[in-house]
C-alpha cells in the first residue's frame, strides 16, 4: 500500500486527461453524441453513467475471483444492467422530467462500451479500492466531455447555458439559467446531431492541440540540458 | 546525349488550377445573369457577401497555419465556392445566412481537411445543407419571379431587406412573395410536392400562375442558362461529360418512366431536368475535380449516383429539392468508387 498515492494520481490522470473516455478511447459515443443537446442533459447522463461505473467497477472487482473466465463478459453485464436498472428506477423516481428528456438513452448506458471496458480492462484485475476510484475518475472525464459538448451546442444552438437545470438540480438551479444571446432563428444545426459530431471533432483536435503544444514546451528546456552536458564534457 | 530523369506524372496538364478555376465562373455567367434577371440584383449582393467573407476567411485560416495567404487567394477556388453558394440560396435572404455559409465551406469543409485538393466534402453543397438544416424558412423563400411580383423593388430596396429584412416602404419578404391573389407562393418544385402530396393532378398544380409553358417562370431559363455554361466547359475539355450525362441520365431515366407510370401524379422528366439546381448541380457542382470520382467510369457511376439519389429525394424525401444531399451522399462514396473503378495499367490484367 506503499505506493497508492502514486497509484490514485495516476488514475486520476488517466481517467480525466490521458485516456479520457471520450476524448482517447472514443467510448460511449452514442449517448455522447444523442443527448448533448444542453448541459443539463450532458449532467445528467454524465452523472448515471458515473454512478453506475462505480458500482460495477466495485462489484466486478470484489467478484472477480469467484468468476470463471470463459464467462466472465455475461456476468459482467449483467452486474452493469442491474445498476443501470436501479439508476433507471431512481431517476424515475426523482427526476422524472429529466428521465423523459433523455428517454432510451438511460437503458441504454448498459451498452456504452466505456463501463464494460473498465470492467474487463481495470475491476477485473485490480482490487476493489483502485477500481472504484478507477470508476469515478474515468465517469468523472466522461461526464466532463458530456458537460462541455452540452455547453457548447447549447450556446451554438439555443444562446443559453443551464437551460432546464432546475430538472435536475432542483428548484434553486432555476436562477442558474444564464440567457447569453438570444436571436429570432437558432443555428439549429447545432442541436441536431450533425452538429454533435462536428463539435466534438473540434473538441478533439483542441485536446489533440493542447497535448502537442505541451509537448513541445516540454522538450526545450531538456535540449538545453543536453547540449550543455556535451560541452562540459 | 542526355536524357532528363523526370519523375511521374509526365503527362501534364495545359492549365493551372487559377485557369480552370476562372472557366469554371465564367461559365456560369450565363446562369448568374438569367437569375438576376428574374430574381433581382439581389443575387449579385449575395455573390459580393459570399467573395468577401471568403477572401477573409481563407485569408484568416492561411495566417493560422502559417501558410503563404497569396498562394490562397491566387487558385480561385475559393472564388467558385462562394459564387455557387451565393447563387444555391434564394437573392433575398438575410447577409448573416451567406456569411455564415461561407465561413462554414471555407473554414471547417475546406480548410479544416487540409485545403485545396484534400476535401472530402464540396464545400459549397456542404455549406448550403448546413443553412438549409439550420434555418429552413430563410432557405426556402424564394422571391417570385419578376414577372409575378405584385411589389416592384429597386436597388435600394433588395440592399434594405438584405440588411434589414424589410424594404424602405416597410414590406417584410413575406409580404414580396405574395401573388396577385395575396397567397404566397412558393418554388415550382416546392409548390408540385405539396400539391401531389396533397393528392392533386398535375394539371391542377401546373395551372398555378408560377408555371409557364416550358416549367417554372423563370427556373427553366435559369436552368438552360446553366446548361448553356456547363456545354462550354465541355467543350473547353474543363469537365468531361460523364458526370453531366450520368446524373441527367440517372435523373431523367427513373423520372420519364416514374411518369409514365403516373402521368398524373408524378413530375414530368422535363420539369425535373429544368426546375431546381438540377443544372448548376450536374454541370458545376458535381463535376468539382477534388470531391468527384476520378477515372471515366467512375465519373459515369458517380454522376448515375447523384441523378438517382436527386429523383428519389425529390419524390418521396423531405425536401423539394436534393441536388445538395446527393452531392454529399455520393461524396462519400468516392474512395470506393476510385478503388473498384481504377483503370488497367496497359499490359497488365486482361484475360490469364
Amino acid at each position: 500500500m506503499s505506493q497508492s498515492p502514486s497509484v490514485y494520481k495516476e488514475l486520476a490522470w488517466q481517467g480525466l486527461w490521458k485516456n479520457n473516455a471520450g476524448l482517447v478511447q472514443l467510448l460511449g459515443l452514442c449517448p455522447l453524441l444523442a443527448v448533448t443537446a444542453s448541459i443539463t442533459n450532458g449532467l445528467g447522463l454524465g452523472l448515471a453513467t458515473l454512478l453506475v461505473l462505480v458500482g460495477s467497477n466495485i462489484t466486478v472487482s470484489l467478484i472477480r475471483e469467484y468468476v470463471p473466465n470463459e464467462i466472465r463478459i455475461p456476468v459482467f453485464v449483467m452486474v452493469i444492467a442491474t445498476f443501470v436498472t436501479v439508476i433507471q428506477l431512481v431517476m424515475n423516481a426523482y427526476l422524472y422530467t429529466l428521465y423523459q428528456a433523455l428517454g432510451i438513452f438511460i437503458p441504454l448506458i448498459v451498452t456504452n462500451c466505456l463501463i464494460i471496458g473498465r470492467a474487463e480492462a481495470y475491476a477485473s484485475k485490480n482490487p476493489w479500492h483502485h477500481s472504484a476510484f478507477d470508476g469515478l475518475m474515468m465517469g468523472l472525464g466522461f461526464t466532463l466531455v458530456l458537460v462541455i459538448l452540452g455547453g457548447i451546442r447549447e450556446i451554438l444552438g439555443n444562446g443559453t447555458l443551464f437551460d432546464g437545470a432546475d430538472l435536475l438540480l432542483g428548484e434553486w438551479a432555476e436562477a442558474l439559467r444564464i440567457q447569453l444571446f438570444s436571436v429570432d432563428y437558432p443555428l439549429l444545426l447545432a442541436i441536431l446531431p450533425p452538429g454533435a459530431f462536428i463539435v466534438m471533432g473540434f473538441i478533439i483536435a483542441g485536446k489533440n492541440w493542447l497535448d502537442s503544444y505541451r509537448a513541445a514546451r516540454a522538450e526545450q528546456p531538456q535540449k538545453q540540458v543536453t547540449r550543455a552536458r556535451v560541452t562540459a564534457q | 546525349m542526355t536524357f532528363k530523369l523526370a519523375a511521374s506524372p509526365h503527362t501534364h496538364s495545359r492549365r493551372t488550377t487559377q485557369q480552370v478555376m476562372r472557366w469554371v465562373y465564367l461559365a456560369l455567367l450565363p446562369g448568374v445573369l438569367l437569375q438576376t434577371y428574374f430574381f433581382g440584383v439581389g443575387v449579385y449582393v449575395q455573390i459580393l457577401l459570399a467573395l468577401a467573407t471568403a477572401w477573409l476567411a481563407e485569408a484568416a485560416v492561411m495566417r493560422l497555419r502559417n501558410r503563404p495567404i497569396a498562394h490562397a487567394w491566387q487558385d480561385h477556388t475559393a472564388i467558385v465556392t462562394a459564387v455557387l453558394l451565393a447563387i444555391a440560396i434564394p437573392a433575398l435572404a438575410p447577409w448573416w445566412v451567406i456569411v455564415i455559409g461561407t465561413l462554414f465551406a471555407i473554414v471547417v469543409v475546406k480548410h479544416v481537411y487540409g485545403g485545396v485538393g484534400q476535401n472530402l466534402f464540396n464545400p459549397a453543397m456542404a455549406g448550403y445543407v448546413l443553412l438549409l438544416i439550420s434555418f429552413p424558412v430563410q432557405l426556402t423563400s424564394w422571391p417570385l419571379p419578376s414577372e409575378l411580383a405584385q411589389l416592384p423593388l429597386t436597388f435600394g430596396d433588395t440592399l434594405h431587406i438584405i440588411f434589414t429584412g424589410f424594404t424602405q416602404a416597410g414590406h417584410n419578404l413575406e409580404q414580396l412573395r405574395m401573388g396577385v391573389d395575396g397567397i404566397t407562393m412558393a418554388t415550382p418544385l416546392d409548390s408540385l410536392r405539396q400539391d401531389l402530396g396533397q393528392a392533386m393532378t398535375l394539371t391542377e398544380s401546373l395551372t398555378k400562375p408560377i408555371f409557364g409553358s416550358l416549367g417554372g417562370i423563370g427556373w427553366a431559363w435559369v436552368n438552360l442558362g446553366f446548361l448553356v455554361g456547363g456545354l462550354i466547359l465541355i467543350k473547353q475539355r474543363i469537365i468531361s461529360w460523364h458526370i453531366p450525362g450520368g446524373m441527367l441520365l440517372g435523373l431523367l431515366i427513373p423520372a420519364a418512366i416514374y411518369w409514365l407510370f403516373h402521368p398524373d401524379q408524378a413530375i414530368p422528366p422535363l420539369m425535373h431536368a429544368l426546375s431546381g439546381a438540377t443544372m448548376l448541380g450536374a454541370f458545376f457542382i458535381a463535376t468539382d475535380p477534388v470531391t468527384a470520382a476520378t477515372s471515366n467510369k467512375g465519373r459515369l457511376i458517380f454522376g448515375l449516383l447523384i441523378g438517382v439519389l436527386v429523383f428519389v429525394i425529390r419524390t418521396w424525401g423531405g425536401y423539394p429539392d436534393a441536388v445538395a444531399f446527393a452531392v454529399l451522399l455520393a461524396n462519400m462514396t468516392v474512395p470506393v468508387l476510385d478503388k473498384y473503378t481504377q483503370p488497367t495499367v496497359y499490359g497488365h490484367g486482361g484475360r490469364s
